[in-house]
């Protein structure tokens, strides 16, 4: 235990966590290549690699399969964004949400915030995987990854079994009753969310053929009462190009702060879940020893109580991981969402006060046309 | 009982006479709006003119004839300056008359008149006069207007004065008659008389046809007014030579102006002559159009001032009305017969109405506004299942004297509003005016709320319709020519209105077909018509590319206005969600700030719903509109270019027949001959006709094109306004929530 923790001290980070940034993505093919910016912790320089999503794939490999870690099922990993595709599918499109809209700047984003949060992590960031994948010039891991047991689908089937089994702490099972309904009422509300920035993304286009039609009706000519015509299609036609901006910015504002947000919390809720499943899986693992030492027979009891204890152990470090990072997550979740929220806020009061402003000056011109 | 039937308008009698009547005034008024003013005012006189003496023989009408025109000028002197000068030249002139006609017994008559014109109580001494020559008025009279009558449409403004100066003349001239013929030998010779309808039409037509409205300038067109001022005395007094064959001194002083103003128009009928004679009259007249330029009422009104030498004083003016009242009063206990009544009523109402709104409508025509509002509102399903059908209310607020009150309301279905639409444009449309049309049926929509849906579509539906039939009402009554219609009066005042029963033909689909049919016909004529006027061109064009415009436009915001209801109900399903975060959320202030972001969001909603209505009411609605409008113009282009067609016929036609007299006079066949020679004639008339009518309905066209353009700018921009306005609003209360809400998300930590 000592050995391993001076093992794990030794590859510290050598990164600022906050400094590390995805900049700039690369598209080559049918491949994304992101840029990862972050500050040595060691005097000015600066990293700069290039990561395909597949290395983020080996990294959060590296950090699910760390076996040597007591309790390492009890964290709950920085959930990592759904692969991204360059020619979208509809379906695609769908599971990325918010990730998808926009010039891949809120993807970014979101790998972004999960370096960070590995980096920031006290148990991940002490993996060599993560200063390898931050700092090395060479691309860590382009081979295939193996799926292991974190793997989702092979989880799903499991589920349906595990989930609804009974907790012997009463915490974790409020817990796991909570996050059963917040993860399904963010996931509603990031969808919902989603709906309204496409319609307003919509309504932004919309403006804008309005806008160019109105251009379309303007006659040449001298005549005067044409001319007032042509003058008020082309005020009007500005007009909604401020109504057009003012749309598009407040649907940025919305996937910028809250729409990130939410995205951010339906995953973590989610990670939160799949760290609770396999603490629960471990709950029953050791229920089952324990059964099984009742019903061994001698011949066979030590060795039971041998898998007992070892599952007694797994499963306490397990819970008290658990428990830590329930109770980390909980802080940071809540500051997060406040900082969407306020961030939102004042985004949108923004917007709306630049656009009030263009409109007054707008009816201040039509008002002076009469 | 007098006074009040003078006020209002008719009470909608059922007798034939008043619709024609009525039918005439609007005519009469639409063709002028602007311009000829002075037209339509004579026009009432005219039209009682027409009714009284047919409808009673009795010796009043005539008097009652009398007195309308000498009043009505004197009355709208008030406005104007006396014609000092000019009054004086015709004093001369007239004094010249009485010289000549001296030897005439009916020369006192004529003092007379214009003695008492210059006296206030000159009612009671014109029906002397007249009463003594009722019998020969009556004649003379019923033969000009007979002969206006049958013209009517080219021109029933002139008739009026027309009338008035028969009226006067008549005697006079019977008597005066020999000297005149000395002096002016030219009026009687004017073998031409026989048509008296033709020249009168010239006279109008180059009226119209002149710039004069164009540019109503005061000094310098003054000489143009003038001439139109005096074109219709001339007509006039040509349809009293016509009637008569005689002629008074002062109706020719007319004719001298009207020669002037022929001149120019090459259809003078009349010869230099008088003109030289009366030069005098002709420099007087300048100065009288001058001043009376403002008000054409007015100019009309001098002119008979003139011809009366009436020192037209305010006095005299403010008699005026109190004067019409006691003849009225006078005729009808006078006219013993049952259709007297409805006639004397008919003729008092419909004149101060026609005086006062000329005016309204000349000074409004400037501003564009009018003193009329209509509402439309109170949407009410009425029956059951597919009979039921929906009424509205319609109420007004006004201040026109021509309604009886100044509010009022009715209750309209609208089938009702179609059939208005219809009996205006099959009045108007083929003068080349753009009757503005209602919104069409709409089975889909209309079934939906005949099914009982409460569903938002069905009520956007009929809150959309009432929009659409309220503005359509407002345009309407808000066109000079449309207002004065009768049918609109009666639509907006009357109680119950008989059911419109041909609407059906304009339902839907139809109205539409009806519509496209109308713009079909136009580009294939289009094709066949040899434009002779550029502007028509390049109108037709301008107004297809704004239709394709207009009707991208359309969809455009209706797509818009489809995403703003979809943004508002994707807000109200992201308010739901948050507020059920909030609600499992365990974070307290969290929790809190969750559920305030739902309110606000619900309040969003809102707005976002507003913005959706906004757009489509204040754009969407206003663009089907425009589209529907744009029908309108074309259809009036359509009509225009029927005028076009009906007079190329006919030019084909005349071209035949006379093609068939070189035939037969090569065939030397006399007896026939003369039947093809009075068939060329009749087709000259017609041709010289539907060239004038082409062209009047060409002017009004462009007239009401220009209008159409000029209103369709002004509506844009207050529209844009009021939406711009909404949307600032709009805007602000969004900054309102986002403030309020700032302080909940700080305080979540």
């Amino acid at each position: 235990m000592s050995t391993e923790e001076v093992k794990e001290t030794a590859s510290v980070l050598s990164v600022h966590d906050d400094s590390i940034k995805v900049t700039e993505v690369l598209k080559e093919g049918d491949t994304l290549t992101f840029i990862i910016v972050s500050q040595k912790l060691s005097g000015t320089g600066e990293y700069h690699v290039d990561r395909t999503y597949e290395d983020f794939e080996w990294l959060q490999q590296h950090l699910f399969s760390q076996g040597d870690v007591p309790g390492i099922q009890g964290v709950i990993f920085p959930p990592l964004p759904a692969k991204p595709q360059v020619n979208a599918s509809p379906r695609s499109i769908k599971q990325l949400g918010f990730l998808a809209l926009g010039e891949c700047q809120p993807y970014c984003k979101a790998l972004e915030t999960f370096l960070q949060q590995v980096a920031a992590h006290s148990i991940l960031s002490k993996n060599k995987a993560v200063e390898v994948f931050l700092t090395s010039s060479d691309p860590p891991g382009r081979q295939k990854v193996k799926k292991n047991i974190f793997n989702r689908l092979s989880q799903a089937v499991e589920e349906m079994r595990k989930e609804g089994h009974k907790d012997v702490d009463e915490f974790f099972q409020n817990e796991r009753d909570h996050n059963l309904i917040l993860t399904g009422c963010t996931k509603t509300a990031a969808e919902k969310f989603l709906d309204v920035v496409a319609t307003e993304q919509k309504i932004a286009v919309a403006c804008g053929h309005f806008s160019t039609a109105l251009h379309l009706c303007v006659e040449p000519g001298e005549d005067p009462d044409k001319q007032a015509f042509s003058r008020v299609c082309v005020k009007l036609s500005e007009v909604f190009e401020s109504i057009k901006k003012n749309m598009t910015s407040v649907a940025e504002n919305n996937v910028n702060t809250l729409g990130l947000g939410l995205d951010l919390e339906s995953r973590y809720q989610e990670a939160e879940r799949e760290m609770l499943f396999r603490r629960t899986c471990k709950l029953v693992e050791l229920e089952n020893a324990q059964r099984n030492v009742e019903k061994a027979k001698p011949v066979k009891k030590a060795a039971m109580e041998e898998v007992k204890k070892a599952a007694e152990t797994e499963f306490e470090h397990t819970s008290g991981v658990a428990k830590q990072e329930i109770a980390r997550f909980q802080g940071a979740r809540v500051e997060m969402l406040q900082q969407a929220l306020v961030g939102w806020c004042e985004k949108q009061l923004l917007t709306a006060k630049e656009s009030a402003d263009q409109f007054n000056q707008h009816l201040e011109v039509f008002r002076g046309m009469a | 009982m007098a006074t009040s039937s003078e006020r209002s308008p008719p009470p909608f009698p059922d007798s034939e006479d008043q619709d024609v009547l009525d039918a005439e005034e609007v005519r009469g008024r639409d063709s002028d709006e602007d311009e000829d003013l002075f037209g339509s005012t004579s026009t009432s006189p005219v039209t009682e003119m027409d009714t009284t003496p047919t409808s009673d023989v009795s010796m009043k009408p005539p008097s009652d004839i009398m007195n309308d025109p000498l009043i009505e000028p004197m009355s709208s002197q008030t406005g104007n300056k006396p014609a000092s000068e000019p009054s004086d030249d015709f004093f001369d002139l007239t004094n010249n008359v009485s010289v000549v006609a001296a030897a005439a017994t009916k020369s006192d008559d004529f003092v007379d008149i214009l003695g008492s014109e210059t006296g206030a109580q000159r009612g009671e001494v014109v029906k002397a006069d007249v009463t003594v020559e009722a019998t020969i008025d009556r004649s003379e009279v019923t033969a000009g207007v007979i002969d206006p009558l049958s013209q009517q449409e080219a021109k029933q403004t002139s008739t009026a004065p027309v009338i008035d100066l028969s009226g006067d003349s008549q005697p006079v001239t019977s008597k005066i008659a020999d000297p005149l013929v000395a002096l002016f030998s030219d009026a009687p010779p004017a073998a031409e008389a026989k048509k008296p309808s033709s020249a009168n039409v010239d006279l109008f037509d180059d009226e119209e046809g002149s710039d004069i409205f164009a540019e109503p300038l005061q000094t310098k067109p003054a000489k143009q007014p003038q001439k139109s001022l005096f074109g219709e005395p001339d007509e006039d007094v040509f349809g009293e030579p016509l009637g008569a064959i005689s002629k008074k001194p002062v109706p020719k002083e007319l004719k001298e102006k009207s020669v002037t103003t022929k001149v120019t128009a090459g259809g003078p009928l009349q010869d230099s002559k008088p003109a030289d004679i009366f030069s005098q009259a002709a420099a007087s007249t300048p100065s009288v159009t001058s001043t009376v330029n403002p008000k054409t009422n007015g100019v009309h009104s001098e002119e008979d001032g003139d011809i009366f030498a009436a020192e037209a004083t305010v006095e005299l003016s403010l008699d005026s009305p109190r004067n019409e009242r006691k003849k009225e009063a006078t005729a009808k206990p006078s006219a013993p017969a049952p259709t007297s009544l409805p006639a004397a009523a008919s003729l008092a109402k419909p004149q101060p109405p026609a005086l006062e709104e000329l005016e309204e409508e000349e000074e409004e025509e400037e501003e564009d506004k009018f003193d009329i509002f209509v509402s439309v509102k109170d949407p009410e399903k009425i029956g059951d299942g597919m009979n039921a059908y929906m009424a509205y209310k319609v109420s007004t607020q006004t201040t026109l004297p021509m309604f009886r009150n100044k509010t009022f309301t009715v209750r309209r279905r609208f089938s009702d509003f179609l059939g208005l639409y219809e009996k205006l444009s099959e009045k108007h449309g083929p003068n080349g005016f753009i009757v503005p049309p209602p919104p069409e049926k709409s089975l889909l929509g209309m079934t939906k709320v005949k099914v009982g849906k409460e569903d938002s579509s069905s009520t956007d539906f009929v809150e959309r319709r009432r929009g659409a039939l309220e503005r359509y009402l407002q345009r309407v009554v808000n066109h000079p020519s449309l207002l004065q219609d009768p049918d609109v009066r009666e639509f907006l005042e009357r109680e119950e209105l008989p059911r419109a029963v041909s609407t059906q033909a304009l339902s839907g689909a139809g109205f539409l077909k009806m519509i496209n049919k109308a713009t079909d016909a136009v580009s294939k004529m289009t094709i066949k018509m040899n434009e002779s006027d550029v502007w028509f061109e390049e109108k037709l064009q301008e107004v297809e590319s704004a239709d394709q415009q207009f009707r991208k436009l359309h969809a455009l915001v209706e797509s818009l206005v489809v995403h703003r209801k979809e943004l508002s109900l994707n807000t109200a399903s992201f308010a739901k969600s948050a507020a059920m975060l909030g609600s499992a959320e365990d974070n307290t202030a969290l929790s809190r700030a969750l559920s305030q972001l739902a309110e606000v969001e619900d309040k969003m909603e809102q707005l976002h719903q507003e913005q959706a209505a906004s757009d489509t009411f204040t754009f969407a609605e206003m663009i089907a509109d425009y589209i529907r409008l744009l029908g309108a113009v074309r259809g009036s282009f359509d009509h225009r270019m029927k005028a076009w067609q009906r007079w190329q016929d006919a030019q084909s036609m005349l071209q035949k027949k006379r093609e068939t007299e070189a035939k037969l006079l090569w065939a030397n066949k006399p007896d026939k001959l003369q039947l093809a020679k009075e068939e060329i004639a009749e087709w000259e008339a017609k041709v010289t006709q539907y060239e004038r009518d082409f062209e009047r309905v060409s002017a009004t066209v462009r007239k009401e094109v220009i209008r159409f353009e000029r209103e369709k700018t002004k509506n844009c921009k207050r529209q844009v306004i009021t939406y711009l306005e909404c949307l600032l609003q709009s805007q602000q209360q969004l900054i309102k929530y986002w403030e309020a809400f700032l302080p909940e998300a700080k305080a979540i930590a």
